[in-house]
């Protein structure tokens, strides 16, 4: 152990040495390092610039196919024709359904033979009215199966604006292409168009959430009153620390989630 | 007369002749899937389903009774704690304040049929397979009613979409409120001896709500608390006996508590 020791003392000046050299190549290995770190962190920005444009460029685009209506349909024409604007067309039955996507008996009584020299009326009338046959509209806004939605409900019982659904369609001078989700089958105008999920327009989107969006509103203003004390409270307090947070609802009609009941609209 | 509506039925079991039309009504009515073999009653789903009691007696004192039985849309001790409601794990069903209707949102259902062994009528049935038409039957389906995939349960929803369909016709006419006649459903209008009347227990001018305080009126299993929505009237002692269980030598069933 001694001798060791000794050995330990004698190299000491050397090992002092040592470390002085293994400090400076230290020095020059973490120089080094940093001229390295540039091209690991370029490409994990790279990798991440790939990642974004692959997620939210390219991926979208391989989701929906894009689908050409049979007949490119001109709104605005249509509507500075006919006399009660929307309803002429998309109107409401006696028993209280709407009626929808028009049906081709409801075209023929103007265009039982062609009026205009547009090719895609001459078309529509050669195609469809001759051979009597349905158009196959894609229809943007259809909704899945198991979704009921009372059309009476908000255009009668809330005297909601077609606009605040389908937006300005009525003044559309060609149909735009459909996007159909390839997965889902469904129409991108239910999905919405933007990936961040940012929302401009009221029309932008007609998932479930942008149903519960304005639901949630016209449920908090007509049910505060129905709140306990401290329910108040507890959203006077949430307001005042949270501003712009909706304030959470008070009783409604589930008994589940004290909200609108999801039996409303699902079927 | 409350504002919030409580549908429910009223069964006169003195008429029910067992014929089964509101069975087949409600099957076509709500696309309820069948199979080839329905043998195995285990594996059938019959949102209505008519059941056959007897007395037990030998002859001349024997007797029997037709006890059609749908959901019962139970509202439980308190309003909404339905035995069904109360244990479903994901939020499928769902009890309504405002009509008292037990829901089953088939799109939520994951199927692990808690609520199926909570319900004290058997009301609940599960789809152990995706539903199959006979060739072409698809095109009778009612387009009102989306029909269920495999692995949720389902069932009776009182005909809730015919009381959708009644709402927009009452929005189109400037109403809020529907007429008694209105909102029916499929199995009371199909039965031939009239004994399933339907309506708002809570509306005076209901026949239901008259209907309900029958003497002779009970319900089933009604000592578990469930408060269901489902009346039976039949003049028969053995009858509403049969209607809950009672120790051999119990006394005279007690009265029912009548409630909402």
């Amino acid at each position: 152990m001694s001798t060791s020791d000794d050995n330990a003392k004698q190299i000491s000046p050397e090992a002092a040495g040592d470390d002085a050299a293994a400090s400076s190549s230290e020095i020059k290995n973490k120089e080094q390092g940093n001229g390295f770190g540039g091209p690991v962190t370029l490409f994990f920005i790279l990798g991440f610039a790939v990642s974004l444009i692959l997620g939210w460029v390219i991926a979208p685009e391989m989701l929906y196919s894009q689908k050409k209506q049979p007949i490119d349909y001109n709104h605005a024409l249509h509507v500075a024709e006919v006399g009660d604007g929307c309803e002429s067309c998309h109107f409401f039955r006696a028993d209280g359904t709407f009626s929808g996507v028009p049906k081709l008996e409801l075209c023929v009584d103007c265009h039982e033979e062609v009026q205009g020299e547009d090719p895609n009326e001459i078309k529509f009338v050669e195609e469809y009215v001759v051979k009597e046959r349905e158009v196959p509209w894609l229809i943007y806004s259809k909704q899945p199966d198991c979704v009921f939605f009372s059309h009476a409900a908000h255009i009668k019982g809330a005297q909601m604006d077609c606009v605040t659904c389908h937006g300005h369609i009525g003044e559309s001078e060609t149909s735009r292409v459909y996007e159909e989700n390839r997965i889902t089958g469904y129409s991108r105008d239910i999905w919405g168009k933007n990936i961040a999920g940012f929302k401009k327009n009221s029309w932008d989107r007609m998932k479930m959430d942008d149903c519960a969006e304005c639901h949630q509103k016209e449920f908090t203003v007509q049910r505060t009153d129905v709140k306990t004390p401290i329910n108040r409270l507890l959203d006077n307090f949430i307001a005042v620390s949270f501003p712009g947070m909706e304030a959470p609802a008070g009783i409604g009609d589930s008994v589940q989630t004290q909200r609108d009941a999801c039996f409303v609209c699902h079927k | 007369m409350k504002k919030d509506k409580r549908y429910g039925m009223v069964i006169d079991l003195d008429k029910c002749t067992g014929c089964g039309s509101c069975m087949a009504a409600c099957m076509a009515e709500n696309n309820v899937p069948f199979r080839e073999d329905e043998s195995n009653k285990l594996l059938s789903i019959t949102w209505m389903r008519v059941y056959k009691l007897t007395n037990g007696k030998p002859f001349p004192e024997t007797d029997v009774c037709y006890l059609p039985r749908p959901c019962m849309h139970c509202g439980g001790q308190h309003e909404g704690h339905s035995p069904c409601v109360s244990v479903c794990p994901a939020t499928a069903t769902d009890y309504s304040l405002k009509t008292g209707i037990v829901s089953q949102i088939y799109t939520r259902c994951f199927g692990c049929r808690y609520c199926m062994a909570s319900c004290p009528y058997h009301a609940r049935y599960f789809n152990w397979w995706d539903p199959v038409w006979p060739d072409g039957m698809e095109k009778y389906l009612n387009p009102k009613v989306s029909p269920r995939m495999r692995g949720v349960v389902e069932k009776c929803s009182f005909c809730f979409h015919r009381y959708q369909l009644a709402k927009e016709k009452a929005y189109i006419q400037g109403r809020r409120e529907l007429a008694e006649d209105e909102y029916q459903t499929s199995c009371t209008q199909a039965c031939p001896a009239g004994a399933i009347t339907f309506g708002d227990l809570n509306n005076h001018k209901h026949s239901v709500y008259k209907d309900k305080k029958n003497p002779n009126a009970f319900r089933l299993l009604e000592r578990l608390g469930t408060n269901p929505k489902v009346y039976y009237i039949s003049s028969r002692a053995w009858v509403r006996r049969a209607g809950d269980n009672y120790l051999r030598n119990e006394a005279k069933p007690a009265k029912a508590v009548q409630h909402g």
